[in-house]
């Protein structure tokens, strides 16, 4: 099949944009079916929708699935926009509700009130903020609904990677094209050669959102150095924190995102191949990309001879098989190879030796999310936002004790409290916010005393956490700190991959004298004992997953120290 | 080691030998054939690693060394259904392990075991991301969300 060319998506975003005005008129209802959407309820409720257009033969009406909308909590949410009015978001439906909305507000014009959450759209708020709560011609329908700029959970948020979210469906490439998607892609390929590109994400300031931190800019620029037919362009798409889960809401929410970084990523090392590693619990992330890369190969995205420029690439998707090591970088690398994944000393870095012992670079999903709008709206843009050492902004996703569950997007440098107190709307009724832990089982908490921090890479670390991939767990009061370090340390024993052992035997003990605490028996020793090892394993460990594991232990002990002596004061 | 042509119907071991073939030659492609290996037949017992290992030439022991490595992979047969209670922090920290010690002392069974009727295969997890709506149980792949100590049984009668 002849690829596409420039000129053809350029024609596909006006006509895609064209065909939105000429449906106009149409009553657009969007259902959110990601993972959490569909695990509440939106497959019923996208099937009782459909029964009651079908059932009343209404003809008006436009139904778009989309990914997450971003408050978990809320779920099944559905956003109704009757031609001419403002959309309004429903929260919390089923079956029952959206026929009764169906006959109530898309049929009769009226506004439920009573299962109505916002009025307007996450993706208007800057255009409603500057007029005034409202956007020109959509008319108010029952002011007495707090508008959705006005609700902290969206209105403090910064949305750029999860710009598209709740409004394009990820299955169709042209939702995406429409919304200038692969504009960045185009203008690498055509207008910038790989130095051009480089410096441009160097500027920026973009680090990884994997986890590390480190410069993507720089990553790149060592990957291009190297002379070689064959290069790899990887994306980490295996998310292992176990509770988070911001890469798998932009895998299913917007796929060509990810697919349109990694062409860029290409372009700025002469890579031809990629893969994205994508974990085996996101079946509907798996599905999704899959199908976004085949629509992206047919309008000539991927392939050969890439919109005409002569540039070829082209992706797969690889799934993972359950081995939380396998996020580790080089381990990764060997998952793909079809072998155990094993951890190894670097140097050699992949950049030099990676994927096949060829050069590689690996960038997890939300670092290549960035990428085509640092390309489209240039470094300046980008770097706008955020802290002196850490530009942009970075997905959370908020769990445990707090009222606003959910994915959030923020400026880094935003403070724990912004996020958990404002955002997050605070802790669950009668309990009081005890620690919030960031970065997994490679992580640490910051306990009340310190909630006022900036979020961001550096001061993290100060105060004995990390920023980790995202993850982000409120615990309160009735939560024992012991305990949940108990937790990180059995999954860290479990998950080691048993190579060193430090790894192998330090998780080991640490895990049996955490148990003996947890289970009453322990000593004044055994703290002590907890402190030496955790120092040991830190120094010693081969890899990160290891070398990190002590993390939550001796963070729970700077800060909870008193719940450690209390464990063990009746030995 | 038990003779593969009683365990699996021939059409079954057809449909493997296509997998072997095709992914078969990728240089990476063991984990993926693994994988769809897995797909039609359940589980990997040696018989089965042993008939990929004479068909594609990867070494029996390499072959055993990723099963085993992969907690994905699993070498003994599962129940009817498959029960994956999930254990990652945000559903522990909302009473993950309550639901998961229900099971256990309810039908008596321990991770990785499956109850004596043939009904279930009960795992742990470690999360599925939907931590939005923890604690999550997974039956059959089907994400139960907001789950709690008493609901537990009225999900699972559903699965006969
Ligand atoms: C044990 C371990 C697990 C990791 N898991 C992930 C993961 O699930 N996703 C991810 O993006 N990075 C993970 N990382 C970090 C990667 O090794 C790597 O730094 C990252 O993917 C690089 O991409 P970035 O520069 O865009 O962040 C993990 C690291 C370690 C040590
Ligand atoms: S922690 Fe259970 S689904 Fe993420």
């Amino acid at each position: 099949m002849p690829g596409k060319t420039v000129a053809d998506i350029n024609n596909i975003k006006n006509a895609a944009q064209n065909e939105n005005d000429a449906k106009k008129d149409l009553t657009k209802i969007y259902v959110h079916m990601g993972t959490c959407g569909i695990a509440s309820g939106a497959i019923d409720v996208l099937t009782a929708l459909r029964k009651e257009i079908k059932e009343n033969s209404f003809k008006n009406a436009k139904v778009i699935t989309t990914g997450c909308a971003g408050i978990c909590s809320k779920e099944p949410i559905i956003t109704v926009e009757v031609a001419g009015q403002e959309p309004i978001i429903y929260e919390d439906i089923n079956a029952e509700k959206v026929a009764e909305i169906f006959q109530k507000h898309i049929m009769g014009k009226k506004v439920v009130k009573e299962y109505a959450f916002a009025r307007g759209m996450e993706a208007q708020i800057k255009e409603r903020i500057k007029n005034n709560g409202k956007i020109p011609g959509q008319t108010v329908v029952d002011d007495s609904i707090q508008g959705i700029e006005e609700i902290p959970f969206f209105k403090l948020q910064e949305q750029r990677v999860m710009r598209n979210r709740g409004i394009i469906d990820p299955n169709k490439i042209d939702d995406y094209i429409a919304r200038d998607g692969y504009q960045g892609a185009i203008k690498a390929l055509t207008s910038m050669n790989s130095e051009e590109i480089i410096s441009e994400v160097l500027d920026s300031g973009l680090r990884g959102r994997g986890g590390a931190g480190f410069p993507t800019g720089l990553k790149w620029k060592f990957a291009a150095k190297e002379e070689n037919e064959i290069k790899y362009v990887l994306c980490n798409a295996d998310e292992g924190d176990p509770g988070a889960y911001m890469d798998r809401s932009v895998l299913e929410s917007d796929p060509h995102s990810i697919i349109e970084g990694m062409i860029i990523a290409a372009k700025a090392i002469d890579s031809h191949m990629g893969y994205i590693y994508c974990r085996a619990e996101y079946p509907l992330a798996v599905e999704t990309l899959n199908k976004a890369i085949k629509r992206a190969r047919a309008y000539g995205l991927l392939g050969k001879d890439i919109l005409g420029t002569g540039f070829e690439f082209d992706i797969e998707v690889y799934e993972g098989a359950g081995a939380f090591v396998c996020g580790e970088e080089t381990a990764l690398m060997r998952s793909i190879e079809g072998l155990r994944g094993n951890p190894r000393p670097k140097p050699p870095f992949p950049a030099h030796a990676g994927l096949w012992e060829k050069p590689t670079i690996l960038n997890n999903v939300e670092t290549l999310a960035n990428i085509p709008q640092i390309i489209v709206k240039g470094s300046e843009w980008f770097s706008s936002i955020g802290t002196e050492k850490s530009k942009g902004t970075k997905v959370f996703s908020i769990t445990g004790d707090i009222n606003n569950v959910g994915c959030v997007e923020v400026p880094i440098g935003t403070t724990l409290n912004t996020i958990v107190n404002e955002i997050g709307g605070g802790v669950l009724e009668g309990k009081h916010y005890k620690a919030a832990q960031l970065g997994g089982p490679s992580g640490g908490c910051i306990p009340l005393q310190h909630i006022d921090v900036p979020v961001d890479y550096e001061t993290l670390q100060e105060y004995g956490s990390i920023m980790g991939s995202g993850g982000l767990i409120v615990m309160c009061d009735d939560k024992s700190a012991v305990d949940i370090a108990r937790f990180f340390m059995e999954f860290c024993k479990e998950e080691a991959c048993g190579k060193c052992i430090p790894g192998r035997e330090g998780t080991k003990q640490m895990l049996n004298i955490l148990n003996k605490i947890c289970g009453g028996k322990g000593s004044k020793d055994d703290i002590e004992k907890l402190e030496e090892l955790g120092h040991v394993i830190q120094k010693t460990a081969l890899c990160a997953l290891c070398k990190t594991s002590a993390n939550p232990v001796l963070s729970t002990l700077r800060y909870f120290r008193n719940e450690y002596e209390e464990a063990v004061s009746k030995n | 080691m038990e003779d593969i042509t009683k365990t699996f119907s021939k059409e079954e071991l057809e449909e493997l030998d296509k997998i072997i073939e095709t992914e078969g030659k990728n240089p990476g492609g063991l984990i993926p054939l693994l994988e769809k290996a897995q797909g039609i037949l359940g589980y990997i017992p040696i018989s089965v690693q042993k008939r990929i290992a004479e068909k594609t030439g990867i070494p029996a022991n390499r072959i055993y060394g990723v099963v085993t490595f992969y907690s994905f992979f699993t070498m003994e047969s599962r129940a009817r259904h498959r029960i994956q209670v999930c254990l990652g922090t945000a559903c522990y920290v909302k009473g993950g392990k309550e639901i998961a010690e229900k099971i256990e002392n309810d039908y008596g069974i321990k991770v990785g075991e499956s109850t004596e009727d043939g009904r279930f295969t009960y795992e742990r997890a470690r999360c599925f991301g939907a931590c939005g709506l923890a604690p999550v149980m997974v039956v059959d792949g089907k994400v139960y969300g907001k789950i709690s100590v008493e609901n537990v049984d009225e999900i699972l009668s559903q699965y006969k």
